[in-house]
């Protein structure tokens, strides 16, 4: 099975909510839609479920096309990020009724909804109304709701975006885990690069409308192919720099300039866009080739066990994911230490150049 | 906390006059007090009525009740506003929950400009429309008729309805609607099945007001009906005029007529509550 968008794109009004996008999706893997707010998931998703219709391009299912079929006939499941149920009916009867209306008998049912909620660990809850439970346990139902459809896509639109930290977290390690066994496509939309990290499969990163790039999850960390997609598939933001390479120095900013080291010696002369991750930030010297840059350190945020550090650097914003606690002046001068290996090269126009060094080996 | 209830505990033993009781219940006391003059007055009989003044019946008579209850031209008119305005709700309802479902879900040219003006239609006097209704009415052979009464009271009834219940629809996500269609339910089962349970008390606060409006409504019922479905208000008129004034018969008949709008009231307060939380009502 195969879910296909060819050329598909949304226009509503003046706006182009989607911008021609085509993708392909695998029977039994796991996708995630990688963006952040307003840069299109929902609307995507709603395409792929056929709640919306494109303005352009079309929607094939198993080669089929599927473009304008209305959505009661398309075989979906969909969860939003808010819990919806039917507030009127048992959890036992919301998980029924997809099958119901497929007018299945009704021991294939009740065996179904026991396997499903049992998966789902809403055994208990069975016959409360969906009003009466936690979140947490809201969304298992609809979760469940989705899963013993047994469609072949399943679209999870932040599913876990409302939940407190904990449940969250121990849903996302579920989630994947039961996936597996269903075998269809599930589509799974998120604002969190951990999130896609942790799910894995496959990551479409999406940014204003458009899909920058779709590959396996790793790769897509990895090799991010522009900028943009290198921006949207990191927390916090990947750092930038504009450089211009002449010699075996890398000149920016206002005339300061360091070595180039590394894969960065190897670079033709020219101007480029530096980008290292902010947990790549370093306060003192860690490596011999380490390139040094001086900043201003504006603002300390420290969670705990770490310490995010926020820099001025000749206009560039900064921010740097540093181990422990540090109790830094603020205002002061800060040296921080970046080792090129870290470093990825984009062109100007922000397309990839050199990925960096650790990325490849990995 | 337990000091200051132990130094609480004696003042509250001393016969205090709270100030809140006072107001609250001289408050009630106007309020209830034509309500128990006019019980009073139908337990009475018409004399001790007229001769003396007394605060509770000194002959105790059930016997205007009784009047109204065994002389079909009295509990006709009950019956005739029943059928009426069961009529007019239903019909109301009817129209309006697609009516409101529209504007709660779809955006259309001009929706909302049409969901103002559906309420402009409250705002003119029932006594505008007696003459063109009664005219039509008659032209059209509905005069004297439950469904003519009904049908005019629709008028303002739906506008209300559709208000009243869009304010309800608009609370229910959207995405519940779009669940029930991924899920295979086509529209008509999902409205029956899921949306109108999540909202019931939307309906019934919207039953309540039609129900009310068309209960009360005197000018409309009159002009439209004569003798096959006269209302009780219209019964209760005509009576004054014709007969003099049987004060206990017409307290009697008061007193019934207040009831079923007592009832429907005691049944849907809590939901008309949440209509006021909605900001609708």
């Amino acid at each position: 099975m195969t879910l296909v968008l060819d050329k598909v794109s949304k226009v509503v009004g003046r706006q182009t909510h989607i911008h021609p996008t085509s993708l392909e999706l695998q029977n039994g893997t796991m996708n995630v839609l990688l963006g952040p707010t307003l840069s299109g998931k929902t609307s995507l998703m709603r395409l792929m479920a056929g709640l919306d219709k494109p303005s352009a391009g079309r929607i094939l299912w198993n080669g089929a096309d599927v473009t304008g079929q209305r959505v009661q006939d398309r075989a979906v499941a969909m969860v939003y990020q808010q819990f919806i149920n039917y507030p009127s009916m048992s959890v036992y009867d919301n998980i029924a009724s997809p099958l119901r209306l497929m007018g299945k008998g009704a021991a294939e049912i009740d065996a179904a909804v026991k396997k499903t909620a049992d998966l789902m660990k809403l055994t208990p809850m069975l016959g409360r109304r969906p009003l009466e439970l936690s979140g947490g346990q809201q969304q298992r139902c609809a979760l469940a709701r989705a899963l013993v459809k047994n469609a072949g896509l399943v679209l999870l639109d932040e599913p876990l975006a409302n939940l407190d930290y904990k449940l969250r977290e121990e849903l996302r390690v579920e989630i994947p885990k039961i996936f597996e066994e269903a075998g269809s496509i599930f589509v799974y939309a998120t604002t969190e690069p951990e999130e896609a990290l942790l799910l894995g499969g496959n990551t479409a990163t999406l940014w204003e409308g458009r899909v920058t790039q779709f590959d396996r999850t790793p790769d897509v960390y990895r090799k991010p192919v522009d900028a943009t997609t290198a921006r949207v598939f990191s927390d916090p933001p990947m750092n930038f720099l504009p450089i211009s390479k002449t010699g075996n120095r890398l000149l920016f900013g206002d005339g300061q300039s360091v070595a180039a080291a590394g894969a960065l010696n190897e670079l033709s002369d020219g101007r480029y866009l530096a980008g290292f991750r902010p947990n790549h930030v370093e306060v003192k010297q860690h490596t011999p080739e380490a390139m040094k840059f001086v900043a201003t350190l504006n603002v300390t945020e420290i969670t705990g066990s770490e310490t995010f550090i926020h820099l001025d650097h000749h206009g560039e914003t900064w921010v740097g994911l540093i181990h422990g606690v540090h109790d830094l002046a603020l205002g002061a001068p800060l040296e921080v230490w970046l080792d090129p290996s870290h470093v990825y090269i984009f062109a100007e126009d922000g397309s990839l150049v050199v990925p960096a060094a650790y990325a490849m080996a990995a | 906390m337990s000091d200051a209830v132990m130094t609480r505990a004696p003042a509250r033993s001393l016969p205090r006059i709270k100030g809140s009781a006072v107001v609250m219940t001289a408050y009630i006391v106007f309020l209830l007090l034509p309500i128990y003059w006019l019980l009073n007055m139908s337990l009475k009989t018409n004399q001790e009525i007229l001769s003396t003044f007394s605060l509770w019946p000194q002959e105790f008579t059930l016997a205007n009740y009784l009047t109204i209850l065994t002389d079909s031209s009295w509990y006709m008119g009950y019956v005739n506003s029943l059928i009426y305005v069961v009529i007019n709700t239903v019909i109301s309802i009817t129209v309006a929950l697609p009516a409101a479902y529209a504007f709660s879900r779809y955006s259309f040219m001009g929706d909302k400009h049409l969901f103002f003006w559906l309420l402009t239609n409250r705002m003119a006097p029932p006594a505008v429309f007696a003459l063109p209704f009664f005219q039509l009415y008659s032209s059209v052979g509905l005069f004297d008729t439950h469904i003519a009464v009904a049908l005019a009271h629709c008028l303002f009834n739906v506008p209300l309805a559709v208000w009243i219940l869009e304010g309800f629809m608009r609370g229910v996500p959207k995405e519940i609607d779009e669940t029930a269609y991924i899920d295979g339910y086509s529209f008509g089962r999902f409205f029956t099945r899921i949306f109108m349970p999540l909202i019931a008390s939307g309906i019934g606060v919207t039953a309540f007001f039609c129900f009310m409006f068309s209960w009360v409504e005197l000018l409309l019922s009159r002009t439209l009906t004569s003798v096959n479905a006269k209302p009780i208000a219209a019964t209760m008129t005509r009576t004054v005029s014709a007969s003099g004034m049987d004060w206990g018969v017409l307290a009697a008949a008061g007193i019934l007529t207040i009831v079923p709008g007592a009832l429907v009231i005691y049944f849907v307060r809590n939901y008309i509550a949440k209509g006021f939380a909605l900001g609708r009502v």
